[in-house]
């Protein structure tokens, strides 16, 4: 995953551009030797900036002429121009003259109220006129704002200001300044602390802006201290981006992952930035000594099969998953090979396919399970890594590739764990792959695919919304004449939308791939020179059958939606809910994650990982019992690491409002209106067209709502990324969701004794609970009771779900973190989870109507259900 | 009424429809370099300088307009494409601009007053702002990227003083179009709002990107959604695409810029992709077929032609898209849109 996406959370800004950062640049500049100060920026991308700062503000500089240089070399470099520039000076002439080059739309940063409010608002109005967003620093007549009070005090004048001239609110960046802490004068104790309380402060305050602040100058007692430099930046970070920081200009290379740091110093630096104790400076300047220039050797024990010849042994490693000896068995192997004339890509063509062949092999034959082809991956990856600096030292063309294919997760979709397994696989059986990540938009689908020349392309979604942007890649790829396959995966999509709506889209061949063991079958055939045609043949036929098996169905089976509400379930309210015991909104920053871990349901863990069967007698199959042992074993230690780490962080709110029903809307006390779907299919006699509002009563009734996500994963993924181990990503993101999945079920049950208190004395076992025998349900917009994911933020707004659980919503309503629950609680005890399946377009025009949308966006969000 | 609310209002009933080609129309009359020189005594030679019409043949761009507006426009787009400083300067009339651009201004709006007078359905004059020859983010010397024939300011006052001509004239909107450099434009955008502030009320903008490949960049580089992020503090009236390709090539960039962009879509391309002979051979059926696939989307609230496109084109086009439900302009969530060449969206 090398592709930045095009919309993120937390902003990472490259720094390196900076003449006052960064020692190098300044000489690069200051020597006028602009091609290299260029190539300076082309890596800050490369290494995932996202947004790119260029300051010139040196005093034996002509700034204006370097800041008009500079930006004009970089919009003829289209690798780096891509991406949008930040133009960071504190003269105002040199930041007007690099707006008068930049194209798009940039960052200024900063102006502040330094010189008052006339020039503060003369220079937004300009940003304005120019088109750009704006670094507002937290300043004014009096000088910077140190104290938390003097953060939100101008923060939220500047806000009034700006927002009263028309300046777009979501355009406002606001830098509240990071000081020095740890210096020994006392005064400076709090700056980390007030930086943190005034940004959570101020985001309440200022609806829609953005935080972002310049970490070195935090650590600045530490100077020539780089192990305790980057533990700070590390550790402010990891308590600040929950605060809203979400833009900081750091060097990523000086970040380290926060539960790597060393325990001790981590706690030290916890303990100076959370003023945690009043000798926390004396205790970090004492510890900071030993961090000069440590390292850590470790042992590795001998096994009886270390003696075996190299080539089996990197076999071996290869079919058992482990990685230990695998950096230098490839380097001996290399080193053979070379010893006798052979080149390094001999390494990767020999012992190296030859051993994930006999893994495809296993697999292929049912003998290896998806966890150990993963790790057997994660073992290739390491080695390759090895030999990729000699393959280029030589200049050699890639090892051969059975075929190259572009694997992504379509725009407005970040779920992956199915992608990457995909992926895994597919390199396992000697196919390249290129993964471009979540949030792809098709055009950079399309790009990579020509600029590649690759074979076939992969796309993954796992929300409805992302059926429709599949059906767009495939539009854009007939547009652009293109004739390779097309595989459509992931949880929502189905043979039966691919057949109707993405396969007539693209003349060339489209196929639905069910899992990840049949994604080898499908691209081996596609790519055969001999069974490609056969193959292409017999799904275009299969395809067409679906086709004409739909239209065959017609519209008949449809009531019309009066007659479907004549037929709603009328439970007995007399029955119903009383009123919770504790209404309003509830917010839980930390929920216990040793408790969540213990109410785990295991079952779609394993399915996760294409195990079939239910847990715990998964354990003892005799098929795949000994892959799930060893799995849930693995499982099991991450588990541990996680809730004694502190790894993650499960955030969660609810809420519940006063509700009462109205046709098939519930409306809430506050005039929202929350418009519901209703089952229009022909049911069996007796059976009810159902509803969600047929749960609540037409006057005096509740409902509830809930959002849980888990926090905290990304830096954790980022240092499996650059181990190159896909099983633990995998395994980490996978008890990700089921963190999430246990928080919502535990919630749940809180609610129901506690907070509503309906059901105060229920008891249930963990394995009752997972069968929901509980009374009432929490049903999720997005899923068959609701289908409509547009409900979801307006479910988000009612909870503050951004602020109170930290989770938000990309445009196509999935959440981010990936592992979140969001949902509706009914109360009522004949309650019950149902697929609203096919609606009409009675329906679906009546309820654009109530929901006071186009009858297209209605349709949009809808289309899953329709037809 | 301002002419945007009366413009916003009709929008809001139908799709309405623009004007199609100039410089093609002008081909058939067949024109001497003695009809275009005038007797204005310039030293230059004038055939080809379609613009200086309306001060030396005025009858032609006349016939022009009216034969658009029968043909069912709602909008006349100023003869004023090359009427800029820059541009004029290769004629050697660089001092006639300001008179350039109010004579076609006046001729404009008094075609649209007589067409509104006759059924009193409004018409509209956008003064047409061409993107000149010179571009501001490329260096025309592969071996200088770093070097740019004109700055910023110069091309500001060019606009600048464009623009005023056409507002003096009688121009309700101001069309920055042919947009083959986002930061051309945005000097346009700077220009207008500097007129604004000069003579005190608003100058509603229109802005129309033209697309340089395939893949939906401009020259600049930049992809449909980041150019629209690099302008829309413009809070333009309109903004669309024109020129480019044919209607077939444009349409998968249609649709991304109807999603994106929470103001009025319009469209004007050019009549198919030219033969080998350099004309545009498409039917108007046939483009107008194209386009009223986009209307049926709901992509778009209005419609023209560029290159090659003639009355029967927009004739054509006003007829296929008779009673088609115009295009709802969707509200856009608060976040962040920045823009580099790509567009790059900060979540709330």
């Amino acid at each position: 995953m090398t592709a930045t996406p095009s919309s993120a959370r937390f902003v990472n800004i490259g720094e390196r551009t900076n003449v006052t950062g960064s020692a190098r640049f300044k000489k690069l500049i200051m020597a006028g030797d602009y091609p290299t100060a260029i190539e300076v920026a082309r890596q800050q991308v490369e290494n995932g900036a996202q947004v790119i700062d260029v300051n010139m503000d040196e005093g034996l500089l002509d700034a204006v002429e370097a800041m008009t240089t500079y930006l004009k070399l970089i919009a003829a470099e289209p690798d780096i121009a891509r991406v949008p520039i930040m133009i960071d000076s504190s003269k105002w002439e040199v930041i007007e003259a690099g707006l008068k080059c930049v194209s798009g739309k940039p960052i200024v940063n900063s102006i502040s109220m330094k010189e008052g409010e006339a020039q503060f608002l003369e220079q937004a109005r300009k940003c304005m006129a120019y088109g750009a967003a704006v670094v507002v620093m937290a300043f004014d007549e009096t000088g910077q704002a140190d104290t938390k009070q003097r953060k939100i005090d101008i923060c939220t004048r500047a806000y009034k200001l700006l927002t009263g001239i028309g300046f777009p609110p979501e355009d406002i960046i606001f830098d509240p300044n990071v000081f020095a802490v740890a210096t020994g004068i006392e005064e400076h104790d709090r700056y980390a602390l007030d930086f943190i309380e005034a940004v959570k402060e101020i985001r309440e305050a200022c609806p829609h802006v953005h935080f972002s602040g310049g970490l070195s100058n935090l650590s600045f007692s530490f100077r020539g201290n780089e192990t305790v430099r980057r533990a700070m930046h590390s550790v402010f970070l990891y308590y600040a981006i929950p605060a809203g920081l979400d833009m900081a200009i750091v060097n990523a290379g000086q970040l380290d992952v926060y539960d790597q740091i060393d325990p001790a110093l981590r706690d030290a630096c916890e303990d100076v930035i959370l003023m945690r104790r009043p000798d926390a400076t004396e205790r970090l300047i004492e510890l900071a000594e030993s961090f000069k220039g440590k390292s850590v050797a470790e042992e590795k024990a001998a096994e009886e099969w270390r003696g075996w010849d190299v080539i089996k042994r990197i076999e071996h490693a290869l079919v058992k998953g482990m990685d230990a000896y695998i950096v230098e068995d490839t380097e001996e192997a290399r080193a053979m090979i070379s010893e006798r004339g052979g080149r390094p890509i001999e390494v990767i063509e020999g012992p190296l396919m030859d051993g994930m062949n006999v893994v495809g092999d296993l697999f292929g034959s049912g003998k290896m399970f998806l966890p150990q082809v993963v790790k057997s991956a994660r073992v290739m990856k390491k080695a390759v890594a090895h030999l990729i600096p000699f393959i280029e030292a030589e200049k050699e063309e890639g090892a051969k590739a059975k075929g190259r294919i572009i694997m992504a997760t379509v725009k407005g979709d970040v779920h992956d764990i199915g992608k990457n397994i995909v992926g895994v696989v597919l390199q396992c059986n000697g196919y390249e792959v290129i993964d471009l990540g979540v949030m792809v938009p098709w055009a950079t689908i399309l790009e990579t695919a020509q600029k590649e020349d690759v074979d076939i392309i992969g796309l993954s979604g796992l929300i409805t919304p992302s059926l429709d942007e599949m059906v767009t890649v495939a539009e854009e790829m007939q547009r652009a004449e293109m004739q390779i396959p097309l595989l459509i995966g992931g949880a929502t999509t189905s043979k039966v939308h691919t057949a109707l709506r993405i396969d007539p889209a693209y003349e060339g061949t489209v196929v639905h791939v069910l899992d990840a063991s049949r994604a080898v079958g499908v691209a081996s055939q596609l790519l055969s020179d001999t069974q490609a045609d056969g193959f292409k043949q017999s799904v275009a036929i299969d395809y067409e059958k679906v086709r004409i098996a739909r239209e065959g169905k017609g519209q008949s089976d449809l009531l019309p939606i009066a007659e479907a509400r004549a037929n709603a379930y009328a439970p007995d309210f007399a029955q119903k809910a009383p009123a919770p015991v504790q209404p309003g909104l509830h917010v839980y920053e930390g929920w216990d994650l040793a408790d969540l871990a213990g109410t785990f349901d295991w079952t779609p863990f394993f399915r996760a990982w294409e195990l079939a069967g239910t847990y715990p007698s998964i354990l003892e199959d005799k098929v795949v019992g000994e892959t799930a042992r060893n799995l849930f074993a693995d499982a099991k230690a991450m588990l541990d690491k996680i809730v004694s780490e502190k790894w993650l962080t499960a955030r969660g709110v609810c809420a519940f409002w006063p509700a009462h029903r109205e046709g098939d809307d519930i409306l809430l006390e506050d005039g929202t209106r929350l418009p519901f779907l209703r089952q229009q299919f022909k049911k069996s006699r007796g059976r009810a067209n159902f509803c969600l509002a047929d749960f609540v009563d037409t006057q005096d009734d509740w409902l509830g709502g809930f959002a849980v996500g888990i926090h905290g994963i990304e830096p954790h993924l980022e240092h499996f990324k650059a181990q190159h181990d896909d099983y633990s990503d995998i395994l980490l993101k996978a008890l990700a969701d089921r963190f999430a999945e246990a928080f919502a079920e535990r919630l749940h049950s809180h609610v129901r004794t506690t907070l509503w208190g309906y059901a105060p004395d229920e008891q249930f076992t963990n394995e009752a609970l997972i069968r929901e025998e509980y009374r009432g349900i929490r049903p999720a917009p997005g899923y068959p009771a609701c289908p409509d994911h547009s409900l979801k933020p307006v479910l988000f707004d009612l909870l503050k779900a951004q602020d109170n659980a930290g989770i938000v919503l990309t445009e196509s309503q999935a959440m981010l973190p990936t592992a979140a629950v969001s949902g509706f609680y009914f109360a009522h005890p004949e309650s019950q989870y149902f697929g609203v399946a096919r609606i009409g377009r009675d329906q679906l025009e009546d309820y654009a109507g109530r929901c006071g949308v186009d009858l297209q966006v209605a349709e949009r969000w809808l289309r899953p259900n329709l037809d | 009424m301002s002419a945007r609310e009366t413009f916003l209002a009709e929008a809001a009933k139908r799709i309405l429809i623009t004007d199609g080609a100039f410089g093609t129309e002008i081909q058939n009359f067949k024109l001497a370099e003695a009809d275009y020189a005038g007797d204005l005594g310039l030293s230059h030679d004038q055939k080809g300088n379609n613009d200086i019409l309306a001060l030396t043949k005025p009858e032609v761009p006349e016939a022009i307009h009216r034969a658009y507006f029968e043909a069912g426009a709602d909008i006349a787009e100023t003869n004023t494409f090359s009427a800029n400083r820059i541009s004029q300067a290769d004629y050697g009339a660089e001092h006639l601009v300001r008179e350039i651009n109010v004579a076609s201004a006046q001729l404009a709006r008094r075609m649209a007053d007589e067409f509104q007078a006759k059924d009193g359905r409004p018409r509209f004059v956008a003064g047409a702002i061409g993107p000149t020859n010179k571009t501001l983010s490329l260096s025309p010397d592969v071996n200088d990227p770093g070097y740019r024939e004109i700055d910023w300011d110069t091309l500001v006052d060019v606009y600048k003083e464009q623009a005023a001509a056409l507002v003096e004239g009688g121009a309700d909107f101001i069309l920055i179009e042919t947009v083959f450099d986002t930061l051309n434009a945005k000097a346009g955008i700077m220009a207008v709002k500097q007129l604004e502030t000069e003579l005190g009320r608003e100058v509603p903008i229109m802005l129309s990107m033209t697309l340089t490949d395939l893949s939906g960049r401009n020259l600049s580089g930049h992809t449909v959604e980041a150019f629209w992020h690099a302008v829309r503090h413009a809070k333009p009236v309109t903004v669309g695409l024109n020129c480019s390709f044919g209607a077939t090539q444009l349409r998968p960039h249609v649709k991304v810029l109807s999603e994106i962009a929470d103001t009025l879509i319009m469209i004007y391309p050019n009549a198919g992709l030219p033969n080998e002979l350099g004309a545009y051979d498409e039917m108007p059926d046939t483009t107008a077929g194209f386009v009223k696939e986009w209307a049926i989307a709901g992509q778009v609230n209005v419609l023209g032609g560029c290159c090659g496109s003639t009355p029967a084109h927009i004739a054509a086009m006003a007829k296929a898209v008779t009673g088609v439900e115009p295009r709802k302009v969707p509200a856009l969530e608060p976040v962040t849109r920045l823009a580099g060449l790509e567009p790059f969206t900060m979540a709330a």
